[in-house]
């Protein structure tokens, strides 16, 4: 009997403590942050969005390389003897027009491996971290400076210095190679003269 | 109150409409606050910040509630009996607005003052009940028929502790008119039946003289403790939590109105919300002085101007009413669910004892006073 008053006892001293908790967080200041409005601040070391400083980029494909999901494309094209790409502000002489560098984010998973090789520090992590979009394609991101005309340029200009280049190359190897043989049928010349003098003065004796 | 609308309009049946639609209005408005007040109380008890996006601190959310409400298709299952499952909404809303006929807003508008109001309250908060069980049964889905046999378990068990707490107040106020009970509160906050009753001789609007004196502070333990196991059937009648296991929306999807959509399911809601300021304003009749001011004085009779009298007295009931729905709200983030078993358990073995005890103590005490 006398647990049966304490369970009533019990059951209206609870619900009061209770109902005084609630009433003491009634007048507690939200926890809430008005998300679009206003935002968390975010830590110093985030990795979130990819952004690539063109200006700094040397081409030196190492960031594509180590990427474990392949979301880095790089293309480079050799520039002409007569450009000058300028330095990157760590110091490093461009030599390479980065005619495409694109990042596919929708494959990236932000493991901040690129970060680290690069010799310019020019591909970095920001914090910026509301980038939806509507079509996959958008979350392609082309970081390339160059114009779809200037690329095409650039390569066709870097293909025909390698032509050029391979021509001359080749020319050069064939005039070795003729200057050689000339050189080679002259020396080769002698003995056969010699052979042949041999052989004519065998004749006769034959 | 029909006086002044009859001097309007005249003796006709417009007259007669718009007296009895008066309370729906109030109805209305009051449930476009009670949503808010439901988003936002519960907001801020959880350390949150509730709708903030509709209007100025998501002041309008209840009216984009209602539009989104009434843009939402109307469904009928298949398999469900059609002609029940679409009556039992408005059955259920018309059993919550027809006990507001004989609730006194204020000395000079009740809708009907009927001398078995107390009864007639009761009677017509049963009708409830057979809406639910028509609502769970012609739904033929298992979860609405668990959550409707629930439903009816729970509200019949608690009608008896709720009936015997009315007739607690019936005994010692001597009438069934609620009118004559408030006016018996009336005077000071102490001359309020959950102090105990008048303190002094009171004439009630029946023609009855009621014989009181400071005597009636005996009263006071019991009828505290009254009011007490009042509100707390009062909640189970409502099906609110804790005591919301026909609705169960954590084991029953959403019990009895779990098929309902659209404007159906609103009514269910309405109905809800409706009988949630019912029983609140019953408590207030009952134990608080209705329309009494707790000041024993008006602002209308101070100043001489006798048209702010009722007008006062309709804000005094309706934040009396209102503060009642705060509680009931407040409880509902606080106390989680009771088990079925636990539900009946208060109900048969403490709140009815208590309760015929009470009764018996009242009215041997009403007897020999």
């Amino acid at each position: 009997m006398s647990g049966y008053f304490k369970d009533i006892y019990d059951g209206i001293a609870t619900a009061m403590v209770g109902m005084k908790i609630t009433w003491g967080h009634l007048f507690t200041k939200s926890v809430t942050i008005q998300y679009p409005d206003v935002k968390h601040d975010i830590p110093e070391r985030v990795r979130n969005r990819l952004y690539v400083n063109m200006d700094d980029c040397i081409g030196c494909d190492q960031c594509a390389k180590v990427c474990p999901v392949n979301c880095i494309t790089i293309e480079t094209a050799k520039s002409l003897p007569t450009e000058d790409l300028g330095e990157t502000s760590t110091g490093n002489k461009k030599k390479l027009w980065v005619t495409k560098f694109d990042i596919d984010i929708g494959k990236c998973c932000y493991c901040g491996l690129c970060v680290f090789p690069c010799p310019t520090y020019c591909i970095f992590m920001t914090d910026v971290f509301e980038f939806s979009e509507y079509k996959r394609e958008d979350l392609i991101y082309k970081f390339a400076t160059l114009t779809e005309e200037e690329a095409a340029e650039k390569t066709a200009n870097a293909v025909r210095q390698k032509q050029e280049q391979e021509e001359k190359k080749k020319a050069a190897l064939e005039a070795k190679k003729k200057a050689e043989e000339e050189s080679k049928a002259a020396e080769k010349q002698k003995p056969e003269t010699g052979e042949n003098e041999g052989a004519d003065q065998k004749a006769p004796t034959t | 109150m029909e006086s002044l609308l009859q001097s309007f309009l005249g003796d006709n049946l417009l007259t007669l409409v718009l007296y009895c639609a008066l309370p729906l209005v109030f109805i209305i408005l009051y449930e476009l606050l009670a949503i808010l007040g439901e988003v936002k109380i519960s907001a801020f008890m959880q350390d949150r910040l509730g709708p903030m996006r509709t209007g100025p601190y998501g002041i309008i959310q209840p009216i984009a509630d209602v539009l989104k409400l009434i843009q939402k298709e109307d469904i009928t299952p298949k398999n469900a009996d059609k002609f029940l499952f679409n009556l039992a909404p408005y059955l259920s809303f018309m059993a919550a607005y027809a006990a507001f006929a004989v609730v006194p807003f204020s000395s000079q508008y009740v809708g009907a003052n009927l001398n078995l109001g107390a009864f007639y309250l009761l009677a017509i908060g049963s009708l409830n009940v057979a809406a639910i069980m028509m609502a769970g049964w012609a739904s033929n889905n298992k979860y609405s028929l668990y959550g409707a046999m629930r439903g009816v378990a729970q509200i019949v068990s608690y009608e008896v502790p709720a009936a015997m707490m009315l007739v607690i107040v019936v005994i010692f106020v001597g009438s069934l008119n609620l009118q004559d009970i408030i006016v018996a509160q009336s005077g000071p906050i102490w001359n309020w039946i959950v102090f105990g009753g008048p303190k002094a001789d009171v004439m009630l609007p029946s023609g009855q003289l009621f014989e009181a004196s400071w005597i009636n502070l005996v009263y006071l333990p019991f009828f505290l403790a009254a009011a007490v196991m009042y509100y707390i059937t009062a909640l189970a009648e409502t099906n609110r939590t804790p005591f919301d296991i026909p609705e169960a929306e954590s084991e029953l999807v959403s019990g009895y109105h779990t098929e309902y959509s659209g404007m159906k399911f609103a009514m269910f809601f309405m109905s809800e919300y409706a009988n949630m300021f019912l029983v609140s304003a019953v408590t207030a009749i009952l134990f608080f002085g209705g329309w009494n001011s707790p000041f024993g004085t008006y602002v209308g009779e101070l100043v001489n101007v006798q048209w702010l009298v009722p007008v006062e007295q309709f804000l005094w009931f309706a934040f009396k009413g209102l503060f009642f729905v705060f509680v009931i709200i407040w409880l509902r983030w606080t106390l989680p669910r009771l088990r079925v078993d636990q539900l009946m358990y208060m109900c048969w073995k403490v709140l009815i004892p208590f309760s015929f005890a009470i009764a018996l103590i009242v009215g041997f005490l009403v007897v020999v006073l």
